[in-house]
């Protein structure tokens, strides 16, 4: 049925000009342009020779590394409160009044959520490539750039639909934004480092385990799976075998995808129960 | 066209051991305007919520045009206006662009879009407000806005909890004349509401519940004649005060009881119809006491309505 989907795209579009017209969209705009000029500037002022000397550091270093951040805190900015918000602000009501079911409500928020956090790390990349072409000129651009550009993009997805999940868990905007930013900023790291540090397994079921081949890829040749590092502790002396673990670009996606999927479906289910009571 | 229909069919909504809504049924039919009457806590919002898919039966179900809210809420609510619990607008849009939103999620064609809104806007007299932000908006124009958002795609069911909310007076005459606009074109209309007289002055029908039960659901000409009893009150004022007065209006034929309400008011209590009515007034101008006034007192629905609830508590 073509309907419902017209609808939802309808809603989507009346939400992203919503997130236009918002305060929070340009404080996040912004930040993201303060932090490109600063980088701009830092860049022009000392000409650090390892980023600017190789067209794969510089975007490796711009790009892979910083990416996971922003995509993180688009998620917390867009997508923690997307829905919670709509039954603590009442504009659910005023959604509710219209013939859309529940899930078309679901995907329309998600869908301009998507684009607003599309639109800003666009944003950071559009000052990157100037900053790259300044440097190395027009037809410096290492497919790295691209692959890790794609990777974002499944990347977000994940992250927003895991935003979206726990959006739909509570009532109240400013739990959903404390829970979703912990989670992400703090929750995941160190669950990450008590997985393989302790537990000593492949932390394959974490997101933020995934999110490494943003920054991965840029490595000729790609990381091994597995690494052994022994370490000699300096105080005990003692001698430690340490693991290391890179995900390989299909892990990388299937664990975003994972996360997409289980936790779309997770939130849609939940969103689909919840009264506006 | 078929006629606009609400069906509510044995709904039934708990709380835990609680019951705010209680195995009740309705079926509205037609053009034409329902009031829906009770107390705090009767279960008004609860129903009215329920059908339309904002919260969801516990028991029964509730068909608008014969299509299962819980069922399809997309083609149930499509023929429909809803406003329940004074909604926010996103508050960075304006008036025309909310309702350009509802408009088009409604599928209103493009081109009729700009002159609906326009209507709309003009019907609830917030033209002048259609591209300010309405983030700034009073209780009240907020309000005029979501009913505006309620009609236009022009639906054929309106469901509507207490309108009136948070309206000046010549808003909430607003709405009576909006409603009467509406039952002249066939629409079906089911609102909640606690002013009676808004009530007696647009609703053909009224249905009372109370703790979750309905009272009574008839024609507002038949809840009136059924429940009064036969029983009707005057307010007579006079232009001097009547203490010695009294005694001999009390003596007058078809008088049951007389009331004084201070020194130049009474309130007259009869039995018997219009007729009866219509003698008294006549006696009471031939006594001579400067009759200035005499009308019927209250509102027969307000005295029917705290009836029927006292009795159930
Ligand atoms: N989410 C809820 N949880 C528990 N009880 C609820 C909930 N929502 C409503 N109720 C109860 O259901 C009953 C009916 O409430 P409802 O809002 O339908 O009343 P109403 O007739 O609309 O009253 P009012 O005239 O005050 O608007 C009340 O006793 C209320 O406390
Ligand atoms: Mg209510």
């Amino acid at each position: 049925m073509g309907r419902p989907l017209g609808r939802v795209l309808k809603l989507a579009r009346s939400q992203f000009k919503e997130y236009l017209r918002s305060r929070r969209f340009a404080l996040t705009i912004g930040t993201v342009a303060v932090i490109g000029l600063i980088e701009t500037a830092v860049l022009a002022y000392y000409r650090p020779t390892s980023i600017i000397s190789n067209p794969v550091t510089f975007y490796s270093g711009g790009w892979g590394g910083p990416i996971d951040y922003l995509i993180l805190f688009a998620a917390v900015i867009f997508g923690a409160d997307a829905i919670a918000g709509e039954f603590q602000n009442k504009t659910g009501y005023f959604l509710m009044s219209l013939p859309l079911r529940r899930s078309a409500i679901y995907a329309g928020k998600y869908l301009a959520a998507m684009t607003a956090s599309i639109t800003m790390i666009a944003l950071y990349l559009v000052f990157l490539v100037l900053n790259g072409v300044y440097y190395f000129g027009t037809s410096a651009f290492p497919w790295q750039l691209g692959a890790s550009f794609a990777l974002s993009l499944v990347y977000l997805l994940a992250v927003l639909g895991s935003a979206f999940l726990f959006s739909s868990l509570f009532k109240t905007s400013t739990y959903a934004v404390l829970v979703v930013a912990v989670l992400f900023l703090i929750g995941f790291s160190i669950l990450q480092a008590w997985v393989t540090d302790l537990v000593r397994i492949e932390p394959w079921f974490l997101i933020s385990y995934a999110s490494g081949v943003l920054a991965d890829i840029f490595q000729t040749p790609y990381p091994p799976h597995t690494q052994t590092v022994v370490v000699h502790g300096s105080i005990t002396s003692v001698t430690l075998t340490v693991t290391a673990y890179t995900p390989t670009v299909i892990e990388g996606l299937a664990i975003m995808a994972g996360y997409f999927l289980v936790t779309t479906a997770l939130g849609l289910l939940l969103f689909e129960r919840e009264e506006f009571a | 066209m078929t006629r606009p229909s609400i069906v509510v069919d044995d709904l039934t909504k708990a709380y835990g051991k609680f019951r705010a809504l209680d195995h009740l049924n309705l079926k509205l039919e037609g053009a034409k305007c329902v009031g829906f009457l009770g107390p705090n806590g009767a279960g008004k919002t609860t129903t009215l919520k329920m059908a339309t898919d904002m919260i969801f039966p516990t028991e029964g179900r509730v068909l608008l045009n014969g299509e299962s809210v819980r069922g399809n809420r997309e083609r149930a609510l499509s023929c429909c206006g809803v406003l329940i619990e004074s909604p926010e607008i996103y508050p960075s849009l304006s008036p025309k662009e909310a309702l350009d939103m509802a408009a088009d999620i409604r599928n209103v064609p493009a081109a009729e879009r700009k002159r609906r809104i326009d209507d709309v806007l003009a019907e609830v007299k917030m033209s002048d407000w259609a591209d300010k932000k309405v983030g700034k908006f009073s209780k009240g124009m907020k309000q005029r806005i979501n009913l505006a958002a309620a009609l236009v795609h022009d639906p054929e069911i309106l469901i509507l909890d207490e309108p009136a909310t948070g309206l000046d007076p010549r808003g909430m005459a607003e709405v009576r004349d909006i409603i009467r606009g509406l039952k002249k074109r066939n629409r079906l209309i089911f609102m909640s509401s606690h002013i009676l007289q808004e009530v007696t002055d647009v609703c053909d029908e009224v249905a009372l519940i109370n703790h979750g039960k309905l009272l009574f659901y008839d024609t507002l000409a038949n809840v009136t004649s059924r429940f009064s009893g036969g029983q009707s009150a005057v307010d007579a004022s006079f232009a001097t005060p009547i203490e010695v007065g009294i005694s001999r209006v009390g003596a007058l034929q078809g008088v049951e009881r007389v009331e004084a309400l201070d020194s130049t008011r009474l309130r007259i209590h009869f039995s018997g119809g219009p007729g009866v009515q219509k003698r008294i007034l006549k006696d009471l101008v031939a006594l001579d006491l400067d009759l200035v006034s005499f009308r019927e007192s209250g509102n027969p629905l307000e005295e029917i309505y705290l009836e029927q609830v006292t009795k159930g508590d």
